[in-house]
């Protein structure tokens, strides 16, 4: 690690003052990747905020829709009984990254804010039709996410929470690199007020995706069989030693009946 | 910039001054409070040897930094042991041969106790290799690390029960 100075803020106005005040500060969540990118000295930051003192962690249902905190760990979505309840796709999600000790600290926010494009949360927040709110406005999924490691956030804006519309049916299945466990392709299926939406991460060169071929044959026949003949073109999808971009472009169809399996 | 952070490490609260934040959780441990048993492999969040209870929950210590964790209790390898008994968990590790070089065996004990508190593995063996699959070993000692969580697993629901050993 380079140096860095260290700041711990305890409300999102001084985080945000924090990180407006100087462009080469950065906000530290969970630390997951943050920290190893640190410690391989990809990143030179003057300062590191770290948001754990903000109390942005914490789970709430109400009006049908599901707000999780910016600082909510991923061990805390999967094991809470409400979420559960409600989008237990979700909560499956989460129980599946990493493995427990990155559960424990890694956050959905931080997972989002980072937008890697093998990630598996940008998958659930595009399909589920997600608001992300910050400490100044509220983006719709759709917006967000703009290409890998990029999204709509502004210098200095910091998530405070996601906010998903609980779906009728969803399902979410992964085939993990068997090594870190990241997607080398997620499908994220729902059907819910945004009528069907379907979300791919692992697979696009350009971050996280939705397939609308897939959701159109879902619109018409919530089944497996509706995409029998819904291609995946293998353009502009990732290849590398673990897959070619045929293979991940086979995979999103093997994903996606195995998460509309999940979702019944 | 100095930074001043408290801690309660097994049971004993310690405060230090930093004179760097760039200190993680697994260096201030080892290397300002002599605790060694907690094991540095990868450095990177990738094997677990470091692994420690942060207010209860595993976590890679490599991947923390200390100026995060102030206010924080945390439990390592060392602090297990109460009275010259064994934990289970270690106990059971001898028992079934849980490792070799015993380079990850810290880790992989302080992850099985931290699993075995979520109480999300039951007897299931399945289960159990899933729950420990963020600790590597490099040994491949992962038969009998399985059967020592497993047995260990036993031990302690028996305890709560008050029945067994
Ligand atoms: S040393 Fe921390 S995970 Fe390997
Ligand atoms: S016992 Fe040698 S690495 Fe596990």
């Amino acid at each position: 690690m380079y140096a860095f100075a260290y700041q711990k803020p305890a409300t999102v106005a001084e985080a945000v003052k924090l990180l407006s005040a100087d462009p080469e500060a950065k906000a530290l969540a969970g630390g997951m990747t943050y920290i190893p990118v640190l410690k391989q000295r990809l990143a030179r930051p003057s300062a590191v905020v770290d948001l754990s003192g903000l109390g942005l962690a914490g789970i709430g249902v109400s009006g049908g829709v599901v707000t999780i905190g910016a600082m909510t760990t991923h061990a805390a979505v999967a094991a809470s009984a409400e979420v559960r309840r409600a989008i237990p796709a979700l909560a499956a999600l989460a129980g599946g990254i990493g493995d427990n000790e990155v559960r424990h600290r890694g956050t959905i926010g931080g997972s989002l804010a980072n937008d890697d494009p093998t990630a598996d949360y940008p998958a659930a927040v595009l399909a589920l039709g997600a608001t992300l709110r910050t400490d100044r406005r509220t983006i719709a999924a759709d917006g967000y996410f703009q290409g890998m490691f990029t999204t709509a956030l502004e210098p200095g804006e910091i998530i405070t929470a996601v906010a998903f519309p609980v779906p009728e049916k969803a399902g979410y299945a992964k085939f993990p690199n068997p090594a870190s466990r990241y997607a080398m392709v997620g499908v994220f299926v729902a059907r819910g007020p945004q009528g069907v939406r379907v979300a791919v991460t692992g697979a696009g060169q350009g971050g996280v995706f939705r397939h609308t071929a897939m959701e159109k044959a879902l619109e018409k026949s919530w089944s497996a069989d509706a995409l029998a003949g819904v291609a995946t073109p293998a353009e502009g999808l990732n290849a590398d030693l673990h897959g070619s971009a045929e293979y991940r472009a086979h995979l999103v169809g093997v994903m996606a009946r195995r998460a509309l399996a999940a979702a019944g | 910039m100095s930074l001043s952070v408290s801690l309660t490490v097994n049971g004993v609260s310690r405060t230090i001054v930093l004179d760097d934040p760039r200190v993680t959780l697994l260096d201030l441990l080892r290397e300002r409070f002599d605790l060694t048993g907690t094991k540095k492999g990868c450095d990177r969040g990738q094997c677990g040897a470091c692994t420690v209870l942060l207010g209860g929950r595993r976590i890679n210590s490599c991947l923390a930094l200390a100026a995060s964790c102030d206010g924080a209790e945390v439990l390592t390898i060392e602090g297990l042991a109460q009275g010259g008994a064994l934990h289970p968990v270690q106990a059971a590790f001898i028992a079934h041969d849980g490792f070799q070089c015993g380079f990850c065996t810290p880790g992989q004990i302080m992850s099985a106790v931290g699993l075995l508190g979520e109480g999300q593995a039951g007897d299931d063996p399945e289960r159990v290799r899933e729950g420990m699959s963020g600790n590597l070993c490099r040994c491949g000692a992962y038969v009998g690390i399985t059967e020592a969580v497993l047995e260990a697993g036993r031990v302690l629901a028996g305890r709560e029960k008050g029945t067994a050993p």
